[in-house]
């Protein structure tokens, strides 16, 4: 009796573990994929051939993260879940990702001024996440840092020349940079399963990151001569899975052909 | 070969160097260091690849080639991919190194050395066309995520430079 009583406790323990693992995943990978949803919209539409390219390099990369983290999901999952079913088939509410990364491109500066405020971000969190105990985040987290330093470059370069460049350029970044300002606190805020996640050894402390991000992205705004917007009030709700007016276009969009055509296969 | 944790049964080498990374064809899978493991499990092989870059589109192809190599020889091949530990250019070999820039691809510099090219501070990337270290970067991303393009102030041809990645 009391055999069958710990194996069922221990059941559940593991189910949880799994869970938490999972809403942990989708804080991260979601960020990845929306972000690399909104990159891939410029496919063809780039102010240049070279810009053009390097922003789906970035959305690629973005994706190939997304699904490494989704396999690995669908993994903990079980039954029949696949890498597609995570990415297509969830509804809104159920997407994890910071109101940051769903921001529309507008024009060149925000595409910039989103990617730069992520990127910054993105390297921080993959410096710590390396040193998880979960092997599979871990290696995940390896592979990916080596790429996101390379958008950070991109992403921090462009700031530079276009704050420090026509007063048009300067103009323009800034209004980018101080529209999506209210969104940067968010990626600090921790859910139940971050903090649970911390404690398993396995997630990283997002909220720990704080001042030194707000350090570094002060140092680069001023060496490109903008400004820091002041701001005491900032937006947050996506990694709740409430998300801004923008999240549903680009879910009909990315989910266009699996809601269509469910089952299909390319 | 500097890789670590490379283990690939000798009879096996041959087959796999007739694969060709399908981005570069000139260059083998084994040249590029993506194949990590290939061992007998009893009757069938099971070969182990690693991803350039996470998203690289060419892991599928590569998959199914190897699969289609080894039945030529009426082997069975099970690929699967691993992360970690993670791909770097320092496992392309002196083979492979020669023929991407035969095929117009300048071969990866050092780590420090790549970082100053690439932040335009020095002048070393060699042109495949004419030789010369008189090139600059126009964008930190080429043709394919692997890549930077490059341009060739001396003879004024463009071509992609490979980036280095430890």
């Amino acid at each position: 009796m009391s055999t069958i009583e710990s194996s069922s406790r221990m059941k559940t323990n593991t189910t949880d573990i799994s869970e938490v693992l999972i809403q942990y995943i989708y804080g991260i990978a979601d960020n990845a994929l929306i972000l690399g949803q909104r990159l891939s919209e410029l496919c063809g539409h780039g102010p240049n051939l070279e810009t053009d390219i390097a922003g789906t390099n970035i959305a690629l990369d973005l994706l190939g993260q997304t699904r490494g983290y989704y396999q690995y999901a669908a993994q903990l999952k079980g039954g029949d879940t696949t890498e597609d079913d995570i990415a297509y088939l969830r509804t809104e509410r159920e997407y994890k990702n910071v109101l940051l990364v769903e921001q529309p491109n507008k024009h060149f500066g925000y595409v910039i001024a989103r990617q730069f405020l992520y990127d910054m971000f993105h390297v921080m969190l993959l410096e710590k996440l390396q040193n998880s105990q979960d092997p599979t985040l871990a290696a995940i987290a390896k592979k990916g840092i080596k790429e996101v330093r390379y958008h950070q470059r991109f992403s921090s370069d462009w700031i530079k020349r276009l704050g420090d460049g026509t007063p048009e350029s300067h103009e323009k970044i800034q209004e980018a940079i101080n529209t999506l300002w209210t969104y940067t606190d968010e990626l600090f805020h921790m859910t139940e399963a971050d903090k649970k996640a911390v404690d398993m050894g396995v997630g990283v402390d997002a909220s720990a990151l704080k001042g030194e991000y707000y350090t570094r992205v002060r140092e680069l705004l001023d060496a490109s001569t903008l400004e820091v917007p002041e701001m005491k009030w900032f937006q947050k709700g996506g990694k709740q899975g409430i998300h801004t007016e923008h999240m549903g276009y680009l879910l009909a969009d990315l989910q266009y052909m699996q809601r269509t055509y469910p089952g299909m296969k390319w | 070969m500097t890789s670590t944790d490379q283990h690939i049964a000798t009879d096996l080498i041959s087959i796999l160097e007739g694969v060709s990374d399908p981005e570069i064809p000139v260059l083998s899978i084994m040249d590029m260091g993506v194949v990590r493991t290939a061992q007998y499990d009893g009757d069938i092989v099971l070969v182990e690849i690693t991803p350039t870059y996470s998203g690289c589109p060419a892991m599928d192809v590569i998959g199914d080639d190897i699969i289609t190599a080894f039945a030529e020889k009426n082997i069975e091949a099970k690929v699967s991919l691993v992360l970690s530990p993670a791909w770097t250019t320092d496992w392309i070999t002196e083979r492979g190194r020669k023929a991407l820039e035969d095929y117009g691809i300048a071969a990866p510099l050092g780590e420090e050395a790549d970082k100053q090219v690439l932040l335009g501070d020095k002048r070393l990337v060699k042109c495949t066309n004419c030789g010369s270290t008189n090139t600059k970067m126009v964008s930190q991303f080429g043709s394919t995520a692997c890549k930077a393009l490059f341009k060739c102030e001396a003879c004024q041809e463009p071509f992609d430079y490979f980036k280095c990645l430890k």
